[in-house]
């Protein structure tokens, strides 16, 4: 399986998603933000970091860097593309995946291990994963996700919610909710499927010696899903 | 503008100074040389106070391959292997503007690290700031903790250990020390040492700006209450220019076509040039009208002393221009070509086709001025007699709770969580435990980092205060299983143009150096921040010393938390009873006098290198040194760490039970090992005459006190964790 990491000027979990996903099996490249053509890929992820400095909004100027034209072109066709973290903000930014990221609840920047419910295991990201609840790994100012009342039926009815913020019991409730997002969304699909943003790090969580091993759980089954 | 002696004056030099200057150069600076001199002459850049001092401390070891005196020190983990780290004051800025000052700390210590070649691969910091009570300590901890958050996380350098301090003498001068590990192949080491005639000298990052005139000669004075009117002193932060810079460097470095490379930081483009000239024992001759510059019509003055964050100098092999151009224009970062190499010997600036300065290079280093600064000896003080009925009446639990609330104790997870502490996948220690621990990526070797202070210990006698801070330093990385390689010590301190100030540095120094010395635990790098000082009043002596250390296999890492139930404790070092300046006796007892824990460095050493071995061979299960808060204290934390109680049981002395539990006698560990492996360790503490205590065995989850007094862990970890965020949140 073939995937491509876009590093953007100010990307920094780049070489982190490109370790994780070479340990799981994928021939990955690294893809200049100023490139404009995708190399052969059957997944491309845009990784964390600090894409032009989150200056002006986060993500918002990587979403109209020359490459994001490809990006787009690829996943309108039906590519799958997962944006993690900052990867996440430059998907809303282009409008893949609807709604917006705002300032965590509590203005604060986290970092913590947190638990997240799986909403939806129709789609290559998360067919055949046993688990109802994964532990993963949080890093973010902001991952306070945010739409209206009108897309948020819209996203319900298309079952577009990926992920939800929980306990280890996999109870939702506000007080396992880490940023504020509403009705607890760490992360969303396109109508499709084939696109996926998340606020959480899987590629932290690929060792026992490092946070958990549950991003180990994600990354093998998606290789074996994709196959 | 005319120079004379009340110019020079303003400029923060002294009337003999300014004399020296003049007989130097033979006739009048003009303004652009004043402040070039001023910058190149004040406290912060040429040590004048502490140069004599500084150069009894040991620097050398087999491991260490660059010592003080480059941008960071440098030691050798094997394999080709190069850890580079340093650690440094950015105090002043910080109390003037927190958010600013504690980012441009970490970016400035990041810089100095990247300049060697090393990407930076770990953060560390420790902060002191005034009693939680007075008015401003609130808003400059959170300033100070998201400035910090703001530059590392942005760089995507993972924040993996420090220390956070409450006490009143940091009021009105809070504490902000930075330091940085990088990693790097030990055969691709950049210096900043130019060599070569008409080489190239280039400038690199961002833009020059009207940010930080004078930020090195603000850091070398006390402060007053015309302080808010040093704001503009303080530069602004640019993380995400930093990170382009820092990767743009990499890349150029991974050629061959550097001579020298120097960050600018305090005094920017002056101390950067003279100090590559200065070692490269060679003449730099700028052309200021090709420094880019942010604003309009910056004179030469500006220019040379700004300390905009985020440029380097580089001497380049002549002929490589074009080459390494490309890489910097690939990462939209400025680079200009803006003067050459000499052999005059001299610092020569243009402006306007003028020559605006011309001084030779060594009246700015050499020449610089170097004072034995009068200081008084500390006596050792008189031991307190603490009446045994006095303690009576006190419930442990109760006093325990207390303790583990107290600001200097409690949780910091409040801090840790807002910095990225798990970025570049190899941080298998996290915050809150003895040591950060990080992989060397893609090897089984992990390095291992603390940062320590013990401000109350030095303030009640410098030099056994000086010693206790390595000793913690080299007891928290055992703790994790490292092997102790190295320090690097930031000397935060008061004016030293006062004799008490200046011999508890004096003192200070004298004791670090003695235990750096026994323990074979060198110096490689640091720095020196006196004038920690608001009117007549400093802070209490501060050293900060930052102990590097080496895991050979990262799988034989030790954490604090207790691992499993019915396994037995016990602790390492002798537990003479000694209460005073104990967390106990300042705060519950509030008994301020007496001498702090004798150090013996024979135990400290005997110790932790026999626990280190007990480690390698697998026979401990965790591990967690006995600091402030005395046996019960770690013993506490260790319990709330892993979620499980303890039995424990004070074994027969002469002392009673607050006082065996409460002390803070050096050179102890508390362990935890298999009922199986009990037999084994002991004869291993035994052949090596190693005092240990059987303290007792771990339970589900209840405190225990000889069987008679109870308390869940829960409830500690309550009194534990609560403290911090309910004060930030009020």
């Amino acid at each position: 399986m073939k995937s491509s990491v876009i590093t953007f000027p100010g990307s920094n979990c780049d070489r982190d998603m490109d370790v994780a996903l070479k340990k799981f099996g994928f021939k990955n490249k690294m893809v200049w933000h100023n490139d404009v053509e995708l190399p052969k890929s059957d997944l491309v992820v845009l990784p964390g970091g600090f894409s032009y400095g989150d200056y002006l909004r986060c993500g918002s100027m990587a979403s109209k860097s020359k490459i994001m034209k490809s990006v787009i072109n690829f996943a309108n066709s039906g590519g799958m593309v997962m944006g993690i973290c900052n990867g996440f903000q430059i998907l809303v930014e282009t409008g893949l995946v609807p709604g917006v990221l705002l300032r965590n609840k509590y203005l604060e920047f986290i970092c913590k291990n947190v638990f997240v419910k799986i909403k939806n295991k129709q789609n290559t990201y998360f067919k055949n994963i046993d688990n109802e609840v994964l532990e993963f790994h949080i890093a973010h100012n902001e991952g306070n996700y945010f739409c209206t009342k009108d897309q948020l039926k819209e996203i319900e009815d298309n079952e577009q919610v990926a992920i939800n913020y929980c306990n280890k019991d996999g109870k939702t409730e506000e007080q396992f909710n880490p940023n504020g997002s509403i009705e607890n969304i760490a992360g969303i699909f396109n109508k499709e499927k084939n696109i996926l943003g998340m606020m959480p790090h899987p590629e932290r969580m690929i060792d026992s010696s490092l946070s958990g091993e549950d991003g180990s759980l994600f990354f093998n089954n998606l290789i074996n899903n994709l196959k | 503008m005319i120079v004379n002696e009340q110019v020079a004056i303003d400029h923060g030099l002294k009337k003999d100074e300014y004399a020296k200057i003049c007989e130097l150069l033979k006739r009048t600076p003009n303004i652009t040389e004043l402040g070039i001199f001023s910058a190149m002459w004040n406290e912060h850049c040429s040590y004048k106070s502490s140069r004599l001092h500084l150069k009894k401390l040991p620097t050398k070891g087999k491991q260490v391959i660059q010592g003080p005196g480059e941008n960071a020190g440098v030691v050798d983990i094997g394999d080709n292997d190069a850890i580079v780290f340093k650690i440094e004051s950015h105090n002043h800025p910080s109390f003037i503007e927190p958010y600013q000052g504690a980012a441009t700390g970490v970016g400035g210590i990041m810089r100095d690290v990247f300049t060697m070649g090393a990407r930076p691969i770990a953060n560390l910091n420790s902060i002191h700031f005034g009693s939680p009570q007075h008015k401003k300590t609130k808003n400059l901890l959170r300033g100070v903790v998201h400035g910090i958050g703001g530059y590392g996380n942005c760089m995507g350098v993972p924040t993996i250990a420090g220390q956070t301090n409450f006490d009143s003498s940091y009021n009105g001068n809070i504490l902000v020390n930075a330091m940085t590990l990088g990693l790097v192949k030990k055969d691709k080491i950049f210096y900043s040492k130019a060599a070569g005639l008409n080489k190239p000298v280039i400038y690199v990052g961002s833009k020059t700006g009207r940010d930080g005139i004078h930020g090195a000669s603000m850091a070398s004075a006390s402060f007053d209450e015309k302080i808010e009117e040093k704001k503009p002193t303080v530069q602004v932060g640019d993380p995400f220019t930093e990170k382009l810079l820092l990767e743009a460097c990499l890349e150029l470095m991974a050629g061959d076509s550097i001579i020298a490379i120097q960050d600018m930081g305090a005094a920017g483009l002056t101390s950067s040039s003279i100090e590559m000239a200065s070692k490269g024992n060679l003449g730099i001759e700028i052309n200021l009208n090709k420094v880019p510059c942010r604003e309009a019509k910056m004179t030469p003055y500006e220019i040379m002393l700004s300390e905009s964050q985020e440029r380097m100098l580089i001497v380049l092999e002549s002929g490589k221009e074009e080459q390494a151009k490309k890489i910097f224009d690939k990462w939209n970062l400025d680079f200009a070509v803006i003067g050459k190499t000499t052999k005059s010997k001299k610092i020569e600036l243009f402006f306007d086709n003028e020559q605006v300065a011309d001084i030779p290079v060594n009246t700015l280093v050499e020449n610089s001025p170097m004072y034995d600064r009068k200081w008084k000896k500390v006596k050792l003080p008189k031991k307190n007699k603490i009446k045994k009925e006095n303690l009576k009446n006190l419930k442990i639990t109760d006093v325990l709770k207390k303790i583990l609330a107290n600001p200097n104790v409690c949780s910091k997870e409040w801090i840790w969580q807002q910095y990225d502490h798990t970025v570049m996948g190899d941080t298998i220690q996290k915050p809150g435990g003895d040591s950060g621990v990080v992989r060397v990526h893609g090897t089984n070797k992990a390095v291992a980092a603390s940062v320590d202070s013990s401000a109350v210990y030095c303030w009640a006698h410098p030099l056994t205060g000086g010693k206790q801070v390595v000793c913690e330093s080299f007891r928290n990385l055992i703790s994790v299983g490292a092997k102790p390689v190295a320090i690097t010590n930031c000397l935060n301190f008061g004016s030293p143009e006062n004799e008490e100030n200046m011999g508890e540095f004096v003192e200070c120094v004298q004791g670090i150096g003695e235990a750096a010395k026994y323990l074979k635990f060198p110096v490689v790098s640091g720095n020196v921040s006196f004038y920690n000082q608001t009117k007549d009043e400093g802070i209490k002596p501060t050293p900060s010393i930052g102990g590097v250390g080496l895991i050979k296999d990262y799988k034989k890492m030790i954490t604090m938390d207790f691992k499993e139930i019915d396994n037995i404790v016990l602790v390492i070092g002798k537990t003479e009873g000694h209460i005073d300046q104990s967390l106990f006796a300042r705060n519950i007892l509030d008994e301020k006098n007496g001498p702090p824990p004798e150090i013996n460095l024979f135990n400290e050493k005997n110790n932790g290198e026999t626990l280190l071995k007990l480690i390698d061979d697998g026979h401990i299960k965790s591990a967690h040194d006995v600091s402030i808060g005395g046996i019960i204290t770690a013993v506490s934390k260790m319990c709330i760490k892993g979620n499980k109680g303890i039995n424990l049981k004070k074994p027969k002395y002469l002392i009673n039970e607050i006082e065996y539990f409460f002390a803070e006698d050096q050179g102890r560990y508390v362990i935890e090992v298999k009922k199986d492996n009990l037999k084994k360790v002991t004869d291993v503490l035994n052949k090596n005459a190693v005092h240990f205590d059987e303290l007792g065995t771990i339970n589900e989850d209840q405190l225990f006190i000889n069987d008679k007094t109870k308390v869940s862990i829960d409830e500690l970890r309550t009194s534990n964790t609560n403290w911090l965020t309910n004060y930030m949140s009020k």
